[in-house]
C-alpha cells in the first residue's frame, strides 16, 4: 500500500542554541506518522528554503527561541518565496509574544506554539493546514 | 510544458516535486518521458552500519567531485518508524556545505514500509537525478537489511563503510553486505583500532579472491604475503579495494584519504568501462529489475482481484488444516487468473 506522508522542515535558524523544542517536536511529528527532515542549529533563511524546496515539503517548521522571528521569519518567507515556495506555509514554535502574531500571519505563518502546547495538537493542527492547503 | 519537461529544463522545483511523486509510485509517465535521458550519471552507492559515518563521507565525496567541476545529485535514505509510519531524515545535517551550490541537490527519503519498494524508488529517483542532469549521484543508506542491499546493488560504484570500534567485526561478515563492495571504505581511520578493521577487511576478501593475498600460519603467528605483482588475477576480476578515510578532514588534506577514495572509485569505473563490463552489469541490473517490477506488478493485481474476506477464508482453512498453504496459492491463482496454474 502507498501512503503519503506528510513532509515536515524543521529548522532552527539563527543563533541560539537552544534545540530541545525542536528535536521534541521532530520526533512528536514522526511518532504521528510525519516524515520530518531535520536540519539542525544555526540555519540561513537561504539554507531553510533551499531544504524545503529540494525535499518538497509541506510545511516548514521553525523553533525560534531568540526574539528574532520578527526579523528572521519575513526574510526567510521572503528567499522561499524567491524559490517560488510561496504556497508553502510556515509553523512556528519558541517564545513569541501574542502582539506578534497579526504580523506574522502575513508572512503566511499558519500556527504557532509556544511553550505548553501539546504535541498531539501540533501534529493535528499540521494535517488540518495541510490538508487546507489542498495540495496533490 | 509537463513536470518532465520542467525536469529537463533544470527547474530544481520541479525536480522536488518530480521525486514526491516517484515516492508516492505516481510518476510512470514522467519517468517513461526521462528514461531516454538517463544512463550519463555515474551512481555510487554508500551502505554502512548506522555511525560509521557515510552522512560525513557522502558530503566530502560531493566536495571532491564539486572540487572537479562535476554536478552531485543525493539520496539519502534513513528508516521509517514501523510502529507509526513516520520517519526522522535527518542526513542533511552533514551536508549543509553544499547550501546555496546550485550544482547540488540533496534529497532525504524515508524507507516506507514497502516490500522491497524502496529499491523501485530509490532507483527511480537516481534515474530522476540522472536525467536532471548531475553528473554524479550518491546513494545512502544504512546498511541494516537486504532492501538496502538492493539499493546499492543498482548503483555501477557500492561502497561500503566501516569504522573502527563498532563492536564485533564479524557482523560485517554474517550481513554478506561485504559481498557486494566495489571499494571498502574504513572510515574514521584516525580512531585507535582502524588497523585492526583493515586487516579484519583484509582478511574478508581473501575469502573472496584467494589470489590478492596469502596468508599463512607459522609457529602459532599468521603471516600476511602478497601474491607476486601480475601473477594474481585475470583482468576481469575486480578485488575491492581498501581505503582509509577521515571524512571530517578537508579532501585536500591527504590525511583525510578523500583523494585515494576518488582514485579508487575511478579505477572501478574505468574497470567497467573496459572491456564491456558496463554493459554486462547493466544488463544484470535491468534484468533484476524487470524481475521485481514484474512481481510486483503481479501481486498488486492479484491482490486486487482478491477480496479481503475470501483471503481470510483461505487463513482459517489453512489455520484449521483443512487445506496446506501451497493448495490455498493453487485456489487464488486458478480463481484469480481463472485458468489453470502451473
Amino acid at each position: 500500500m502507498v501512503t503519503r506522508a506528510i513532509r515536515v522542515l524543521i529548522a532552527k535558524p539563527g543563533l541560539d542554541g537552544h534545540d530541545r523544542g525542536a528535536k521534541v517536536i521532530a520526533r512528536s511529528l514522526r511518532d504521528a506518522g510525519m516524515e520530518v527532515i531535520y536540519t539542525g542549529l544555526r540555519q540561513t533563511p537561504e539554507m531553510i528554503a533551499e531544504a524545503a524546496l529540494q525535499e518538497d515539503v509541506d510545511v516548514v517548521g521553525l523553533s525560534i527561541l531568540s526574539g528574532a522571528h520578527m526579523t528572521l521569519v519575513p526574510r526567510i518567507r521572503e528567499v522561499m518565496n524567491a524559490h517560488d515556495l510561496a504556497d508553502v506555509p510556515i509553523i512556528l514554535g519558541g517564545i513569541i509574544p501574542d502582539d506578534d502574531r497579526a504580523a506574522l500571519a502575513e508572512y503566511g505563518v499558519a500556527g504557532i506554539f509556544g511553550p505548553g502546547s501539546s504535541t498531539e495538537n501540533i501534529a493535528e493542527q499540521i494535517r488540518q493546514i495541510v490538508a487546507g492547503k489542498g495540495r496533490a | 510544458m509537463t513536470l518532465a519537461d520542467d525536469v529537463l529544463a533544470g527547474s530544481r522545483r520541479a525536480l522536488a516535486r518530480l521525486l514526491t511523486r516517484i515516492e508516492n509510485e505516481e510518476a510512470p509517465s514522467e519517468l517513461a518521458a526521462l528514461y531516454p535521458h538517463t544512463g550519463r550519471a555515474w551512481i555510487i552507492g554508500v551502505t554502512g552500519a548506522p555511525g560509521t559515518g557515510k552522512s560525513s563521507l557522502v558530503n566530502a565525496l560531493a566536495t571532491a567531485y564539486r572540487a572537479q567541476g562535476k554536478t552531485v545529485g543525493i539520496i539519502a535514505v534513513d528508516p521509517t518508524s514501523p510502529f507509526t509510519g513516520g520517519a526522522i531524515l535527518g542526513d542533511r545535517i552533514r551536508m549543509s556545505a553544499h547550501s546555496g551550490d546550485p550544482g547540488v541537490f540533496i534529497r532525504s527519503m524515508a524507507t516506507r514500509g514497502s516490500l522491497g519498494g524502496l529499491s523501485r524508488t530509490a532507483r527511480d529517483a537516481a534515474r530522476a537525478l540522472d536525467a536532471a542532469g548531475f553528473d554524479i549521484v550518491l546513494i545512502e543508506t544504512v546498511g541494516a537489511g537486504q532492501s538496502e542491499v538492493d539499493i546499492v546493488r543498482t548503483a555501477h560504484t557500492t561502497l561500503v563503510v566501516e569504522a573502527p570500534g563498532l563492536g564485533d567485526d564479524v557482523q560485517a561478515i554474517k550481513a554478506g553486505i561485504l559481498e557486494i563492495a566495489d571499494v571498502l571504505v574504513v572510515n574514521k581511520a584516525d580512531r585507535p583500532g582502524a588497523v585492526n578493521t583493515v586487516r579484519v577487511l583484509r582478511a574478508m576478501l581473501e575469502l573472496g579472491h584467494p589470489a590478492a593475498r596469502t596468508s599463512v600460519q607459522h609457529h602459532g603467528q599468521t603471516l600476511t604475503v602478497d601474491a607476486p605483482a601480475g601473477s594474481d588475477t585475470d583482468a576481469a576480476t575486480w578485488i575491492p579495494p581498501i581505503v582509509q578515510t577521515v571524512a571530517t578532514l578537508a579532501i585536500d588534506d591527504d590525511a583525510s584519504g578523500l583523494p585515494a577514495l576518488i582514485d579508487a572509485i575511478s579505477a572501478h569505473r574505468r574497470h567497467l568501462e573496459t572491456g564491456g563490463q558496463r554493459a554486462r552489469i547493466e544488463r544484470l541490473h535491468l534484468e533484476q529489475e524487470l524481475h521485481e517490477r514484474l512481481r510486483a506488478e503481479l501481486m498488486a493485481r492479484l491482490l486486487r482481484d482478491l477480496p479481503r474476506d475470501t483471503f481470510d477464508a483461505l487463513i482459517d482453512d489453512v489455520q484449521s488444516r483443512h487445506i496446506d498453504p501451497h493448495t490455498a496459492v493453487q485456489t487464488i491463482l486458478s480463481r484469480t487468473t481463472g485458468g489453470a496454474p502451473r
